[in-house]
């Protein structure tokens, strides 16, 4: 069997798709991808294909999530889920070093970790997009050597949507439905019209090394257009949009539309739409010494501009107010984001809306701001 | 730094690592404050700073403060930063005795604008424990004076009690050179001097608006007011320096909490020309 090659495209049958998981493995990847997991398709790590959803898919809306069976047995008919796969790139919490006391000094230990190579099998574009965006904000002064390290080792599986949830909105923000170049390798699933199939694109020589190992055929014109078909119908599923024109001065220019005030009323500062983000980065550190006091670790653990002690400064937080929080998530992810790392923190993956308690919906608040956008606060709510 | 086994790559490549100083001398300021002089390593030394920078400092089992360094920047040997007891670490950091170690890392951020200074008269505001960022751009400018138009200072404190280097203040109350006004908020029968804020000082200062540029440091209140009215009476808005603060967890850009709009603090701060945070200064929570 000839070496592929990048930008190759094959077809790859369902029937060996056990085969491409093995490959992984041989290859020396931990392969994590989605799995079902209390009522929802989560990322874990995927062992065989039997810890793969096959044959589920999801209902979501803003504040809500249900799985639900398919009518047929689709390994990746589904799209996102509460996990994104900033969980391995940077995990909820990671410990930075580790400390010997040494005399009245300290000394640092090496980390023993072996590093693990992970292969993302199931990274939807907007995934993918996220993973560019990380790939900038943790790399500023200097690369964060926890991120990088293991993004480096990272093999990036992408798999393009057939079908799109409503709160998707990869469309409006240029990121989805279909994938750029930025993969390993690059997955469309065809159950329809047969054989259950998918198509594989060779995007690198890490992508093409593992593809080797696995039984695939030069793709034909019908695997293409099969494959195309899907991606066109997932962005015809599209149904929620966020008009990005202009929004970075939209949201700056007015911070006191009373928007801010009824998206605060409704908002309950509970961070679940920054653990959901897949951009979201804010981090805290925290010292954990051994009781015998000598010994010590430096954490690293997701944090939330919607914690209150987030912004403390000398004992008061600068962002007292709810209004102040969410307008600060709101502003940073599609406004300053721009300033600070040159686009949008916003992928369209429409996390923050299906696991919202309550069902805001940032779309939503950017559409009432911008539907008057110099509208003042009524007489009687002013302070 | 002593990094032992094979596995761990060389010092310093890592940017969460602390490097362990030495305490050589500990000075009590205040009832809560001290200033601490640091060496750095045998054989090594610590990396050269620009006044107004500052740096994380670590404490063995306790964690990490950012502080600013209030040291000469021609004495490149000695680390010198000024610690107001705030919480456990402050505490911890403030409590180490000489001979002791405290963890190092940086120095980070923006420095006062030094190159800008030169043949301008020069109006420092300090309210506080904003004296101490400030020292390291006063003594570069009191080492070649001539360089500069006047130079006039304002420094501001809660009380007598409270204010920090308080020989070297009276030293430079004697120079000629120099003109400094002391001002606290309340003060016993004991106090000579002014009580008020430090604003109320600025009509007593001598500069002309247009060929100044002003270095402010202090409480946020302190430094809104300052500039306002620095601007109102000339001074160019592009002119006028504050230093910022804000939470700060990394010092490096990675943790997102000292936000301020646009900026991490920790990176285009702390230093900003006033008229690039105007606006921001004058809303509330941002």
């Amino acid at each position: 069997m000839a070496p592929n090659a990048v930008g190759e495209r094959r077809r790859l049958l369902r029937a060996d798709f056990p085969a491409f998981l093995t490959a992984l493995r041989e290859r020396g990847y931990r392969v994590v991808g989605p799995t079902l997991r209390d009522g929802a398709i989560v990322l874990g790590e995927i062992r065989d294909e039997t810890d793969l959803p096959i044959g589920w898919t999801e209902r979501q809306d803003a504040g809500t999530y249900r799985l639900v069976r398919r009518d047929d047995a689709a390994v990746f008919g589904y799209t996102v889920g509460p996990h994104s796969w900033k969980k391995y790139l940077f995990p909820p919490r990671e410990r930075l070093w580790s400390a010997v006391a040494d005399g009245t000094s300290f000394r640092l230990e090496p980390d023993a970790a072996e590093p693990v190579a992970d292969a993302f099998l199931g990274m939807r574009a907007c995934d993918l997009a996220a993973v560019r965006i990380s790939d900038r904000v943790f790399d500023r002064t200097a690369p964060d050597p926890g991120y990088h390290g293991r993004r480096r080792r990272t093999l990036r599986i992408a798999v393009q949507c057939g079908g799109a949830a409503p709160t998707c909105f990869c469309t409006s923000m240029g990121t989805g439905p279909g994938v750029g170049s930025d993969h390993d390798l690059a997955l469309t699933e065809i159950v329809d019209p047969g054989p259950h199939r998918f198509l594989v694109e060779v995007g690198s020589e890490a992508g093409a090394a593992v593809l080797d190992r696995v039984p695939t055929e030069p793709a034909g014109a019908a695997d293409v257009a099969a494959a195309e078909a899907a991606v066109a119908r997932a962005a015809a599923e599209v149904g929620r949009h966020l008009d990005p024109a202009g929004v970075r001065e939209l949201l700056l220019d007015h911070p006191d539309h009373p928007r801010w005030a009824d998206v605060a009323r409704r908002c309950l500062s509970c961070t679940n739409c920054t653990m959901a983000c897949p951009t979201c980065f804010c981090s805290t550190t925290e010292e954990v010494p051994s009781l015998a006091g000598d010994r010590t670790e430096k954490w690293r653990r997701w944090d939330s501009c919607f914690n209150l002690e987030f912004s403390q400064v000398h004992g008061r937080p600068v962002r007292q107010s709810g209004l102040s929080r969410y307008r600060q998530w709101l502003t940073h992810k599609l406004a300053s984001w721009h300033d600070q790392f040159g686009s949008s923190g916003c992928v369209g993956c429409g996390r923050c809306i299906t696991w919202c308690p309550v069902g805001i919906d940032l779309t939503e608040e950017v559409r009432a701001i911008r539907a008057d956008p110099t509208a003042v606060a009524p007489p009687e709510a002013a302070p | 730094m002593s990094i032992v086994g094979e596995a761990a790559p060389a010092a310093g490549s890592n940017p969460w690592w602390p490097t362990p100083y030495r305490v050589e001398r500990r000075v009590a300021e205040t009832g809560d404050t001290v200033t601490l002089t640091l060496r750095a390593p045998t054989g090594t030394a610590p990396p050269a700073f620009a006044p107004g920078q500052f740096n994380m400092l670590y404490r063995f089992g306790v964690g990490e403060a950012a502080i600013s360094i209030a040291g000469d920047p021609a004495r490149p040997t000695e680390l010198v930063h000024t610690v107001r007891v705030a919480g456990k670490v402050t505490e911890s950091i403030a409590g180490a005795a000489p001979g002791e170690t405290v963890g190092v890392r940086g120095p980070y951020g923006t420095g006062w604008p030094m190159d800008d200074l030169p043949g301008r008269d020069v109006v420092v505001v300090a309210g506080g424990l904003g004296l101490p960022p400030l020292r390291p751009a006063l003594l570069a400018i009191l080492a070649r004076r001539e360089r500069y138009g006047r130079l006039e200072v304002i420094y501001g404190a809660r009380s007598p009690k409270d204010l920090v280097f308080y020989d070297e203040v009276q030293a430079w109350r004697r120079r000629d050179d120099l003109r400094i006004q002391v001002t606290v908020d309340a003060a016993g029968r004991d106090w000579y001097g002014d009580v008020g804020l430090v604003t109320a000082r600025l009509p007593d200062a001598r500069f002309e608006p247009a060929r100044t540029s002003a270095l402010l440091c202090g409480p946020e209140i302190m430094l809104r007011l300052t500039a306002r009215a620095l601007e109102q009476a000339g001074v160019p808005p592009e002119r006028i320096f504050l230093s910022m603060e804000r939470n700060m967890k990394c010092a490096i850009g990675l943790c997102g909490h000292c936000q301020f709009g646009p900026d991490f603090v920790c990176r285009t701060g702390p230093v900003f020309p006033y008229a690039a945070v105007r606006d921001r200064l004058d809303r509330r929570e941002v």
